[in-house]
């Protein structure tokens, strides 16, 4: 079977360890994770993990199935590149040695459509976000003059579907409660 | 009130009376205010963690409730870790509580601080770590609904010392529902309908009987199932005793050592119906060769289960007996008495390749199927059976016969060996009123043998059967089969259990003569309390059938 890049989407109550809980379903199957990212929802409350991972659809079906089992976790969705929005950041150091006037720091911003967010005395800093090999091509432009730190955030996305987690959450409880009424939750 | 007695409070609140356990520095609390409701709760002192928490799952197995288990911080949590394990895969609730240095310390490898959330996360259903007295009651809550609702499992819930020495206003709330947790979904009615379809049009149809018939307790409604339909049926290792051995249409056990017509019969029929079992690799040999010729239904509780490891024509994501009584009436009453016929026959191979001789045998040493029979036909199908793990395992879950439920407790999943001894005497504690008989080979026997002190002291009487080959036995019918017969650190010298026995005041005996095994089994059923039985089996037998790893179900072999 093939392997794609997917994107796990993961809502979950706020538990201490479910993180771990959640990143030991993927390891234990051999699967590396490529980036995570944790944060609140549009849910009060309620928090959503992305992870990247390239595997097979066989498998990452099971790793969603298995992270629903856990007790904390609301939801959770897989996604093909095609289904999302999505989009990172990047942070890129440089030394001021740059601002030699032999390059064209303002052509550069520009064609990368980044921006400068600090300059030091010795250093600036310059941001850009965009998909992993947009940011990586900068990386790889500004390397010839020295690139003192770089730091690319894990992966956050939005599905391109309109249901909304809101409406899944609704449905579960609606569900839950009918079971809870007819005494079948146990 | 002080944390560790909220603890006692909400044992009592979930109607706790047994508890297995081992006391240590950082549980001291709790167990200094155990000592106060000793009339309420029955804690049994186990020799090692590793015997509380199969002592626990023998109990939640045969009595149906919740098993728990009390240990210090460290060592005394991670001795817990291979029973959590078994629990975790076995599907049985057990709640394990243990004690943390306190939360100041958390995090500076204090004196037998283990993270013990941390490393037992991926073999527990859940678990948590409460600093705080406040927390404690609904903290317990939340696991006994956890450990028992759904698909149970194993908790476990570490409490610092100075949340079991603070203070709190005691309540208690019983936990009955949680939004992130749906453990027993309504099972959709499409697909049942869908399901009962297939069964009505079915030609060659077979059930699989899997543990969910046991733990969603939908013994009737099966019997129901397959008497109307007329179905035969065979079980998992786990779904024993769910129905009555000699039922007409039970067609045994399936799996790697399992009988040899369901194991066949599973690549011949057209619809196959999976209840409450989980396509372990153990039944299923290789899944890219199973049951391919047939629709297959698959009702059980636990979604991440359908389509694991075989995909399922028409899943149904529900409790079995919820699952079974809506079927039921959609289902036709039929028979299929030439289909039937075609198990009986392979059945009758069977018995005459194999059985025969190992039942009847006519050479001079004892063979273990001889023994289970004996043991079995003594006690008449009324004794719960608990076994280790190995050769008698499955000799033991071939020949033994079972007029009741919940009577087969084995480490099934994880193959522990060392489970059987202490979960006998939490079999035994769990349903006192039954006779309780653990089968354990010599190897097993001996990982967990001081377990003998704790029989000794609760005086549970659980006759101990040992099958003595002074051999790994199954590891060493392997290495004969697949490993040019290098008998690799396989060959025991093994002390002399009777003595080993009456060291602990048991009662013991040793057998090695046919003649004498009736009188010897007979002894052994007849005495009041504990016993123990070594019988001297043949050194280098093996079980047979077999479905050789990697081959499919239907390459079962007869020798």
């Amino acid at each position: 079977m093939k392997t794609h890049k997917y994107t796990v989407a993961v809502f979950t109550e706020n538990f201490i360890g479910l993180l771990t809980r959640i990143t030991l379903i993927f390891t234990r199957r051999h699967v590396n994770i490529e980036s995570i990212t944790v944060s609140e929802s549009e849910v009060r409350g309620v928090h959503r993990y992305t992870l990247v991972v390239k595997t097979t659809e066989d498998v990452v079906q099971r790793i969603v199935q298995q992270i629903e089992k856990q007790v904390e976790a609301l939801k959770a969705f897989y996604y093909r590149e095609e289904e999302i929005i999505h989009q990172e950041i990047a942070l890129y150091k440089v030394s001021t040695k740059f601002l030699d006037g032999q390059h064209n720091l303002e052509k550069l911003i520009r064609d990368n459509h980044a921006r400068m967010l600090s300059l030091d005395s010795e250093y600036l800093v310059i941001e850009k976000t965009g998909h992993k090999h947009e940011t990586q091509a900068l990386l790889e432009e500004l390397q010839p003059f020295g690139v003192l730190e770089f730091v690319r955030s894990g992966r956050v996305s939005v599905a391109k579907r309109m249901k909304e987690l809101s409406e899944y959450l609704d449905e579960m409880e609606t569900e839950l409660q009918a079971r809870v009424e007819a005494g079948k939750n146990q | 009130m002080k944390g560790a007695e909220a603890v006692i409070q909400s044992l009592l609140a979930e109607g706790v009376d047994t508890i297995f356990g081992y006391p240590g520095g950082a549980i001291m609390p709790v167990y200094d205010s155990l000592f106060d409701f000793t009339d309420q709760i029955h804690h049994v002192l186990v020799r090692h963690e590793q015997g509380a928490v199969h002592a626990a799952q023998g109990y939640a197995r045969t009595s149906g409730r919740v098993g728990v288990c009390l240990a210090t911080s460290g060592p005394g949590a991670t001795n817990l870790i291979t029973g959590l394990a078994d629990a975790m895969i076995d599907s049985t609730p057990v709640v394990c509580i243990t004690g943390q240095v306190a939360s100041h310390l958390l995090g500076t490898d204090a004196f037998q601080e283990t993270d013990v959330v941390g490393v037992s996360m991926p073999v527990s259903k859940w678990n948590i770590q409460v600093t705080r007295a406040k927390d404690i009651p609904a903290a317990m809550a939340k696991a006994f609904y956890i450990a028992k609702s759904g698909r149970p499992g194993p908790v476990l819930i570490d409490i610092t010392k100075d949340a079991q020495f603070g203070d709190l206003e005691y309540t208690y709330t019983h936990c009955t529902q949680l939004r992130s947790y749906n453990p027993c979904p309504a099972p959709a009615q499409h697909a049942i309908k869908k399901a009962a379809e297939l069964i009505n049009n079915a030609k060659k149809p077979f059930l699989l009987v899997g543990q969910g018939i046991i733990l969603s307790g939908a013994e009737n409604e099966l019997k129901e199932l397959v008497e109307k339909s007329g179905i035969p049926f065979a079980w998992t290792l786990m779904g024993l005793s769910a129905m009555p051995t000699d039922h007409p249409l039970n067609m045994g056990m399936l799996g790697m050592h399992g009988n040899y017509a369901p194991n066949i019969k599973t690549n011949e029929c057209d619809v196959l119906i999976a209840v409450g079992m989980r396509f372990d690799d153990r039944v299923t040999g290789d899944v890219n060769r199973y049951a391919r010729q047939a629709k297959i239904i698959h009702i059980e509780i636990d979604q991440a289960e359908v389509n694991k490891n075989i995909a399922a024509d028409v899943p149904v994501i529900g409790d079995a007996r919820e699952v079974l009584e809506d079927l039921l009436p959609l289902v036709n009453e039929n028979n299929h008495e030439e289909w039937i016929g075609e198990f009986l026959a392979l059945r009758a191979i069977e018995e005459e390749k194999v059985s025969q001789e190992e039942l009847f045998p006519e050479k001079e040493g004892l063979t273990m199927p001889e023994i289970i029979r004996r043991v079995s036909e003594k006690t008449k199908g009324e004794a719960i059976l608990v076994t280790d793990v190995g050769q008698h395992q499955m000799a033991a879950s071939r020949y033994f016969g079972f007029n009741k439920t919940r009577s087969n407790v084995t480490s099934g999943g994880l193959g522990t060996m060392g489970f059987a001894l202490p979960a006998s005497l939490g079999a035994k504690l769990g349903v006192p009123d039954r006779e309780v008989v653990a089968v354990i080979g010599d190897g097993g026997f001996q990982m967990n043998m001081q377990e003998l002190a704790t029989i000794r002291q609760t005086h549970a009487a659980v006759k101990i059967v040992i099958l003595n080959n002074n051999f790994l036995g199954m590891v060493r019918q392997w290495q004969q089969l697949f490993f040019d017969r290098r008998y690799s650190f396989t060959e025991m010298e093994n002390p002399d259990f009777v003595k080993l026995g009456e060291a602990f005041h048991i009662p013991s005996a040793r057998v090695s003569e046919r003649g004498d095994v009736d009188a010897a089994i007979s002894k052994m059923l007849e005495s009041e309390g504990p016993y123990l039985l070594e019988v001297m089996v043949e050194k280098e037998d093996n079980v047979f059938p077999m479905v050789p790893t990697g081959a499919a179900v239907s390459e079962i072999r007869l020798s």
